[in-house]
């Protein structure tokens, strides 16, 4: 067995230091009524050679990569420079453990200050965690954390929040007791806060929405009284659009996965999470804090931790552990690789390139945009006809985009949600408008 | 240790994107002005060789699994296969798009089918969710599986979790997060659960019991089918934290010990990497009773095709954006072919078989509280050392012979605690350093103790101030200050 | 450092000082040595009731959380706010300017009920 290091005589010389004669002595705790009904899975174990070639024939069974991908919906295809991979494969960053002896994991832990530094800038916040799973548990989590700072047992959401987004949002506050509001949308695609319910603990917008359109945030931190405005937002639109913290957004989440990740069929994404100054002793998750040694040497080493689930027990901001670490580490990377100057870049050549889709696509008899309400990188066309059986026709076509039931959960019939990234060549959105003019 | 704002700044690098190659509008055309942002976020634009070096860097300051032993209880820090690493970097399974119809992901879609199988046979229950990305997130999940079932029955007194004292602090915060309130059930002189207190405890308030096994002391509870039975006469559920399934992999299933929901840990028994903190993988098993009410979509299969099903109406929902850690449980799944059943029996018994040998070589130098066989883990008591010498102390010296420290002061209910799990990766040789480190270190402690209370010597800092890091917290970089450093 | 003979002692190691009808409380010295360098306290508001048993205030360091829980029933009249800024008087001073609240007290005699410093030092040495 190739990860095993022990020979025969060495189990041998081991039981008899151990004072057993056998390997069954150790397990004769477990009761027999259980080991008499132990079956196996049935299974022979296989070479490397067999796992990789086994592998590789379910990876060539998925065609999606083969497909110019439009999808978007908070997960995106961009170009993550080469540089991230090879980082996160260096064993150091990817077999340690969570930094708890501060000493020997400055690596990870100076690595998190740098993740927490950059979701600061680009969020425009005071704080920010080294990470949550994904942007929607990242979203529940702000949600509860209002909760527990205000006690109104109400929040209200967008109803342009992703569905996947919503959907955890609904299983977290089922459990939690807290009510739900859906707010509508205005023409534009933005959402309608002409009608905010009282006593919230919570407004959730997103930013940009399901819509792809961009939230106008000013001013409404004002209109929610002492309720804290979280907002869901994309980090790399915020190399070009202000961010949330200028307009005073109390909590910034969101889907990090654009960020040097693969889209990884939706696992392992990256939540953020980002937070007012006053509001650290109830944020969840990990954070990495900067101090010094016995030398007066500056270090790095985990910081608040009682508000952990390892301290606080029943009484923690969240039972979260594990985290999304590495993936912040690839985000750091990536950030670190573009720097600035490539963030921006990045984003104009997403937005150039969306909408300059947009404008070929609308000149297009039958395709309309049914908000007018700017937008980044993603947008939704109406269709003329059934959206099914084009969407079908792009697919077989080798160009890959949402199925129209996505809208239909945002009450759209026959319409489109099409992202578009740096990784779009004009040759591909050329094709794809030709398409939906009708060309085989 | 530099941080990457500490470098002096080129001008913006580029050479990653390419120029646009469609008309370019200025961006201010496309989006109102007063949307836009008009600082620069403080993201240094740096040579790609500065950013290489400095991440190579502070590499080179952490411990991993390839520097040696990492004896942490309860984390199962075993070896992270290399091959795992290149098959869930192929790019037919790293570029599909979670939204892809699902015509254009078969592969993925089928090998979750299969994982969920293989996880299913290892628990003994018949339906598997990969949705949950960490332990802690699928015993949250189990606990909204808990709550949907009796609120379903009408049972929504059903309120509380009853779990053991030395349960790891995940189990009771995420009983809380969904609702319940949790009791405390005290361990008996032996290490295990008090069935009697237990019982008492037992009224139609209770939903269930969570429970570790091998317990967080690395002992089996032999009585487990009798806990297990009560709960369920009382009307309860069980949920079982899988963290310590490396103990009794091809031996035993928690099905067949009345489990109602377990969760497996990927990231320690199935050996996918830790990450410095994730992303790790929580996939839960459950019993017939709750099957129904597992997060949807599900993947199904009819024949050779495979498809997600959202036609689940007594589901709880979603507990994740889409399907779980894809990437994480690949890997866990290339690891389980590998296996085989000889493979994952081997796993278990090489696994206790080395916590045992520790064991025995160790008990003379440390206080061993619960003197018996132990599973894959144990715990001993920094307790008698030496005056004044600390668990603490302990660890940061074992830093000094070059190995990362077991786990702390947890479980709580050992004081000083030490809790040590040398996983099945470690060879005789590896196991009598670690032991021999261990056990100069007891002499140091007697003979001179200062090299323990100023350990550690030879890391790449010397011991942090956690005082100043939690009075003072800085946690992001002092961009408007001037920054003070002993070193560069 | 000793036990002031005039306070009262909790099995949970606080310490009440009875004036009139006014309790200031506080944790002790056994409790601040095992929680190590207090780092923050939170405080109760002024005009909180409470009841014997239930949760005063919080103490927290780096590695643990502290319960202070009320001895006696009352409403707090008074928080330490100097803790604020500077949670290590705990540390420095448990007994005198680490006091933590001061809660009006309907029984004062209640605190009869609790181990004097001998009983408590007693308590102290079985542990």
């Amino acid at each position: 067995m190739r990860y095993l290091s022990h020979s025969d005589a060495d189990r041998r010389e081991m039981l008899a230091s151990i004072g057993v004669s056998s390997m069954d002595d150790l397990f004769a705790d477990i009761p027999q009524a259980v080991t008499e009904q132990f079956r196996s899975i049935g299974r022979r174990g296989l070479s490397e050679q067999e796992v990789v070639s086994t592998l590789s024939e379910l990876a060539a069974r998925n065609r999606a990569d083969e497909h110019a991908c439009f999808v978007g919906g908070g997960v995106y295809d961009h170009y993550a420079p080469s540089l991230v991979d090879h980082v996160l494969l260096r064993s150091e960053f990817y077999s340690a453990y969570t930094p708890y002896q501060p000493e020997i994991s400055q690596g990870t832990l100076t690595a998190m200050f740098e993740f927490q530094t950059m979701i600061c800038e680009l969020t425009g916040m005071d704080v920010a965690n080294a990470s949550m799973y994904d942007g929607a548990t990242a979203a529940a989590e702000a949600v509860l954390m209002a909760e527990r700072l205000t006690h109104r047992g109400r929040v209200a959401v967008a109803g342009t929040l992703f569905a996947h987004v919503r959907r955890v949002l609904d299983t977290y506050g089922w459990a939690s007791g807290i009510e739900i509001v859906e707010l509508p949308h205005l023409p534009s695609g933005a959402c309608d806060l002409s009608n905010l319910p009282g006593d919230i603990s919570a407004l959730v917008l997103q930013s940009p929405n399901a819509f792809g359109v961009i939230e106008p945030l000013e001013g409404v931190k004002d209109r929610i009284g002492d309720a804290l405005l979280v907002v869901s937002t994309h980090p790399i639109s915020l190399g070009l659009l202000a961010p949330p913290g200028h307009f005073g957004a109390d909590l910034v989440v969101g889907e990090g996965q654009p960020l040097g990740l693969p889209m990884a069929f939706g696992g392992p994404l990256l939540g953020l999470f980002a937070s007012k100054k006053e509001y650290l002793r109830q944020m969840p998750g990990r954070v990495s804090g900067r101090t010094v040694d016995a030398d007066g040497t500056v270090g790095y080493t985990m910081a608040a931790q009682t508000r952990e689930q390892h301290i606080r027990r029943e009484r923690a901001t969240s039972n979260i552990c594990t985290n999304s670490a590495l993936c912040a580490l690839a985000a750091t990377v990536y950030l670190a690789s573009v720097g600035a100057g490539g963030l921006r870049q990045v984003g104009e050549l997403c937005a150039g390139k969306a909408h300059y889709l947009a404008e070929r696509i609308t000149a297009l008899d039958g395709f309309e945009m049914p908000f007018s309400g700017p937008f980044f990188n993603e947008f939704v066309v109406q269709v003329p006809g059934d959206a099914v059986a084009l969407h079908r026709r792009l697919l077989d076509a080798g160009v890959l985009l949402e199925s129209p039931d996505g809208l239909r959960m945002h009450g759209l019939e026959n319409a489109l949600r099409i992202a578009v990234t740096e990784k779009r060549s004009r040759d591909q959105l050329d094709r794809l408008v030709d398409l939906l003019g009708g060309a085989r | 240790m530099r941080t990457i704002f500490d470098y002096p700044q080129h001008e913006a690098v580029g050479g990653v994107f390419p120029e646009p190659d469609v008309p370019t509008v200025d961006v201010d055309r496309m989006i109102d002005a007063a949307l836009l942002r008009g600082d620069r976020p403080r993201i240094p634009d740096l040579s790609e060789p500065t950013v290489v070096r400095h991440y190579t860097a502070l590499s080179k300051l952490n411990y991993g699994v390839e520097d040696g032993v990492y004896p942490l209880g309860s984390c199962t820090m075993k070896y992270n296969p290399k091959v795992h690493e290149t098959i869930a970097r192929l790019p037919g399974l790293a570029n599909a798009h979670p939204l892809a119809e699902s015509t254009t992901v078969q592969g993925t879609l089928a090998f979750l089918y299969h994982l969920s199988e293989l996880l299913g046979g290892i628990a003994g229950l018949p339906a598997v969710s990969l949705q949950p990305v960490a332990g802690a997130h699928g015993e949250l999940t189990g606990m909204f599986l808990f709550k949907k079932f009796f609120e379903m029955r009408g049972a929504t007194q059903r309120r509380r979790i009853l779990l053991p004292d030395s349960a790891h602090g995940t189990n009771p915060a995420s009983a809380a997060v969904a609702g319940f309130s949790v009791t405390q059930i005290p361990s008996n002189d032996d290490g295990l659960i008090d069935l009697e207190a237990l019982e008492c405890e037992l009224d139609e308030t209770v939903a269930g019991v969570m429970l570790t096994v091998p317990n967080t002391l690395g002992l089996f509870e032999s009585g487990i089918l009798e806990v297990t039975e009560r709960v369920h006469a009382a009307g309860g559920l069980c949920y079982f934290d899988g963290a310590n399934l490396n103990a009794f992999l091809g031996r035993a299933r928690p099905g067949d010990m009345g489990a109602d929901v377990f969760h497996f840990n990927l990231h320690k028994t199935l050996s996918t990497p830790h990450g410095g903190g994730g992303p790790g993988a929580g996939p839960i098993a459950v019993s017939e009773l709750l099957v129904e009410h597992l997060p949807v979509p599900r993947v199904e299969r009819d024949g050779d095709t495979y498809a997600l099903d959202w036609d689940r109406p007594e589901s709880i929902g979603s507990v994740h954006s889409f399907y779980g850690n894809v990437l994480v449980a690949v890997r866990a799944y290339a690891y389980l072919l590998h296996l085989g059943d000889e493979g994952l029996r081997a796993v278990a018994e090489d696994a206790v078989l080395n916590a045992n040998y520790l064991q025995a070589r160790l008990k003379s130098s440390y206080t061993l509280p619960y003197d018996r066989l132990c599973k894959h883990e144990f715990v001993l008591s920094g307790v008698d050392i030496a005056e004044g010498i600390s668990t603490l102390d302990v660890a940061k010296r074992l830093i000094d012979y070059g190995i990362h420290p077991p786990t702390v002061y947890f479980p709580l209910i050992v004081r000083e605690a030490l809790m040590i799990e040398p996983t099945e990766t470690e060879s005789v040789e590896e196991l009598d350093r670690f032991a021999d480190a261990m056990e100069r270190i007891a002499v140091e402690a007697r003979e001179h103790p200062e090299l323990l209370r100023e350990a550690p010597h030879a890391a790449p800092v010397r011991r942090l101030d956690q005082t100043l890091a939690a009075r003072n917290p800085v946690l992001s970089y002092p961009f408007d200050e001037r920054v003070e450093d002993g070193e560069t | 450092m000793g036990y002031p003979v005039e306070y009262r002692y909790t099995k949970d190691h606080e310490w009440v000082s009875v004036k009139g009808n006014v309790a200031r409380i506080g944790i002790t010295d056994h409790a601040q040595s095992e929680l190590g360098d207090i780092v923050f306290v939170e405080l109760p508001s002024v005009g909180a009731a409470v009841r014997a048993g239930e949760i005063l205030a919080t103490v927290e360091s780096v590695k643990a959380v502290g319960d202070v829980n009320a001895p006696i029933d009352g409403t707090v009249t008074e928080v330490n706010e100097a803790l604020e800024s500077s949670p290590e008087t705990i540390n420095a001073s448990p007994h005198g300017d680490g006091w933590i609240a001061a809660i009006e007290v309907a029984d004062p005699s209640a605190v009869d009920g609790l181990l004097d410093a001998a009983a408590y030092e007693a308590f102290l040495s079985e542990g």
